[in-house]
């Protein structure tokens, strides 16, 4: 069972998820501030880093971007509907996915279990790294290579360039992106979608050219190439 | 006369006015003078005519005895000496009859004048008019003492004097003519003070109507310029505070409308974060109710089932504080219509029991989370309050999409109809609290809005509740939707998008 790391500053809701996640089995680490969150770190080794966005002091948005410096750890940001300046914010600061409380437990687990969920590995007969342009993909090992150098994806970047990438050339859909990527199970907020590829393209494409690999096809949605 | 004064404007009416109070002065004025005049003129001709005649009659000593033509030649005398206009002279005695004339005997000469003149010693006057002509006809008895010291006696001899008096007659038509001549440039002259005083009304009258038209479009800190001290600078002044304690009441009643949305928002916050962490562990109770004793089971169950429709219920509150701060989102994305009703369909665990009209192709602009709320609350609204089957119908007119949610109830009474999308109206009282918030059409009716479209509900021709929401295809053209909101309306991404960000955006 994967081991959460919760930053929330509100005593009920921090207590709440916490019993919830560990009826559920999880392993779970509850930090009061974004501070006490940064040091647990390390100590606890936390598979998905739950953060709450309005926390006093270090603010939910900073906290996400200090984890980014240094790790891929998937992380899921709580927000409360409204909030919508934050969310856009925070998803930009690499958060993979949010959820927006009050919140069932259920739906709590299965944000969790959709964002930890492995990109599906390839079932074809395909070499194991495929070249496009400079990029080294790694299906199988879940790398990515820019002109030989690795790539530090998170784990909704990584699994949306394997997706795009599965097959070039194929139009997706935002909406379609969302339910396959993120598993939303209905209509979400594209806003993630939009995030995530500039987030992906910050790291893959040349800045001062047209993106290459990530294409935007205005009123359709985004394909991988042609290059 | 109503209908007169209707007719015609202010402007109009004040010229008119004014007009005949200047033409019935200038007649007056000149009538008055014209009598006035003209009798000075005649009285004063007519005194020197007869007393110069006077004079001459007195100083006359007819020579003896008298015959027509010695006596001719004093008249041609005393006629040399007429004052002030040419006289002829006549005399008349016994059957003798001279003049300085061409004829002996005048015409102008009436019988009342010879004998008032015969019996009167100072002579006696008229004035006649004979064909046309006027004439002063002046009788003087030619006197004489029969004895020295006594008193004079008439000696039967008797001077006329017909003077003519055309002269004052032409004095007095140039008389009426100045008078018409002055009267008819004053009437001019009078129309410019007319016009003035016109303005003078009409311009607070015309800023008056300005003024009230602004107010009336919602300009409420419109006031005019009070100038002077007449009736409209009162009527200004008076408006001015009407105008300001208006805009007071307004202001205040805003004032009121924010704290009560601002308190409404308040509360589903506070509301919320405990909401948060009990409904985190609903589950947990859920799950162990099983374990505990029936009563207690009940109980905790009885919470859960209650915190989880309390959560819904605040989260309705919280979005509908959004629409009213006017802070609701439009985050707009180019989908097909058919693929968004059938997601919002099959999330809900709806495909079953609902049947979908739903032709392919059909491409719009909107914000896909809005658009899930409108189909699923109008599609759960018809399957909790009307029967199936339930039908959902998408068709296209002109730049719009129409959204049809069609049940097999039994409609809504006509009463409800008008309160549907109030916020808390139960169409029937009787209704369980369950079902709902309460809020869910309120907040389609919002999120449509939002979109720059329309909702309306109606009782289908064949039986059963039928709502239509007509968006437009092209998203909301600003101006609709969320009128004061900061640009959100107009789709794209994300407030903190930057625009060469946003041209890269699908």
């Amino acid at each position: 069972m994967p081991r959460v790391l919760l930053v929330e500053d509100d005593p009920s809701v921090r207590e709440g998820v916490e019993i919830g996640l560990c009826q559920r089995g999880h392993e779970v680490h509850a930090a009061v501030t974004g501070e006490a969150g940064l040091e647990a770190l390390d100590a606890f080794r936390p598979d998905i880093l739950l953060l709450d966005l309005m926390l006093p002091a270090m603010s939910g948005v900073q906290v996400c971007s200090r984890v980014r410096e240094t790790s891929q750890l998937p992380i899921i940001m709580l927000t409360a509907r409204g909030d919508d300046i934050d969310i856009v914010v925070g998803l930009e600061a690499g958060a993979d996915d949010y959820i927006v409380k009050p919140a069932r437990t259920e739906v709590i687990e299965a944000r969790i279990r959709a964002v930890l969920r492995r990109a599906e590995s390839p079932i074809d007969a395909r070499p194991a790294v495929e070249h496009h342009g400079e990029l080294d993909i790694d299906r199988a090992g879940h790398t990515v290579l820019r002109s030989g150098d690795p790539v530090a994806l998170a784990p909704s970047e990584l699994k949306l360039l394997l997706h795009l990438s599965a097959v070039p050339e194929q139009v997706y859909s935002r909406q379609r992106l969302l339910k396959e990527v993120w598993d939303h199970s209905f209509h979400s907020d594209i806003r993630l979608v939009d995030a995530c590829v500039r987030r992906l393209r910050a790291k893959i494409e040349d800045p001062s050219r047209d993106p290459r690999y990530i294409q935007t096809l205005r009123g359709y949605g985004y394909r991988f190439g042609p290059l | 006369m109503p209908g007169a004064a209707a007719a015609f404007g202010l402007r109009t009416r004040l010229v008119i006015a004014f007009l005949l109070v200047a033409a019935v002065s200038a007649v007056t004025t000149a009538a008055l003078t014209y009598r006035q005049a003209r009798n000075a003129v005649l009285v004063r001709a007519q005194d020197t005519a007869v007393t110069s005649f006077r004079e001459e009659v007195e100083q006359f000593v007819p020579r003896l005895p008298l015959d027509p033509d010695t006596l001719r030649w004093d008249l041609y005398d005393i006629a040399a000496r007429a004052k002030p206009h040419p006289w002829i002279v006549f005399a008349e005695y016994g059957s003798l009859r001279a003049s300085s004339g061409d004829r002996p005997v005048s015409g102008v000469l009436t019988p009342e004048l010879r004998r008032t003149t015969l019996t009167s010693a100072h002579g006696s006057f008229e004035r006649v008019v004979k064909d046309g002509n006027a004439y002063l006809a002046i009788g003087m008895p030619v006197m004489t003492r029969v004895v020295a010291g006594g008193a004079a006696v008439p000696s039967g001899l008797v001077l006329f004097a017909v003077m003519p008096m055309t002269n004052e007659d032409v004095d007095i038509d140039s008389l009426v003519t100045a008078a018409r001549d002055g009267a008819l440039p004053g009437l001019a002259v009078a129309l410019v003070p007319a016009l003035l005083a016109a303005r003078s009304v009409l311009r607070p009258v015309r800023e008056l109507r300005r003024a009230a038209h602004s107010m009336g479009g919602g300009q409420l800190d419109t006031r005019i310029t009070v100038r002077g001290r007449d009736e409209m600078a009162d009527l200004a002044r008076t408006f001015n505070e009407s105008a300001a304690r208006l805009e007071r009441s307004v202001e205040e009643l805003r004032e009121a409308g924010a704290r009560a949305r601002r308190f409404a928002s308040d509360v589903s916050h506070e509301l919320r974060t405990p909401l948060a962490g009990m409904l985190a562990v609903t589950d947990v109770v859920d799950e162990e109710a099983g374990t505990l004793a029936p009563n207690t089971a009940r109980a905790v169950r009885l919470i859960s089932a209650e915190t989880g429709k309390l959560a819904v219920l605040v989260e309705d509150l919280m979005e509908i504080s959004r629409f009213d701060a006017r802070v609701a989102e439009l985050n707009t994305d180019e989908v097909d219509a058919a693929e968004a009703v059938r997601n919002t369909l099959s999330g809900r665990q709806w495909l079953g029991r609902v049947r979908a009209e739903v032709p392919d192709g059909l491409r719009i602009r909107l914000d896909t989370r809005r658009f899930d709320v409108i189909v699923a609350n109008l599609v759960g609204n018809a399957l909790r309050h009307g029967a199936e089957p339930v039908t959902v119908r998408l068709s296209a007119r002109g730049d719009t999409l129409i959204t049809e949610v069609h049940d097999s109830g039994p409609g809504i009474p006509p009463d409800a109809l008008p309160h549907i999308f109030d916020r808390f109206y139960k169409a029937d009282a009787a209704r369980s609290r369950s079902s709902g918030s309460g809020l869910g059409l309120a907040i389609t009716k919002e999120n449509v809005h939002l979109h720059g479209g329309t909702i309306h509900a109606r009782n289908a021709a064949g039986g059963g509740a039928l709502f239509t929401v007509e968006l437009p295809f092209d998203g909301p053209t600003s101006g609709s939707g969320a009128p004061d909101g900061p640009s959100h309306a107009h789709g794209g991404t994300g407030p903190a998008e930057s625009r060469d960000r946003a041209e890269t955006i699908a």
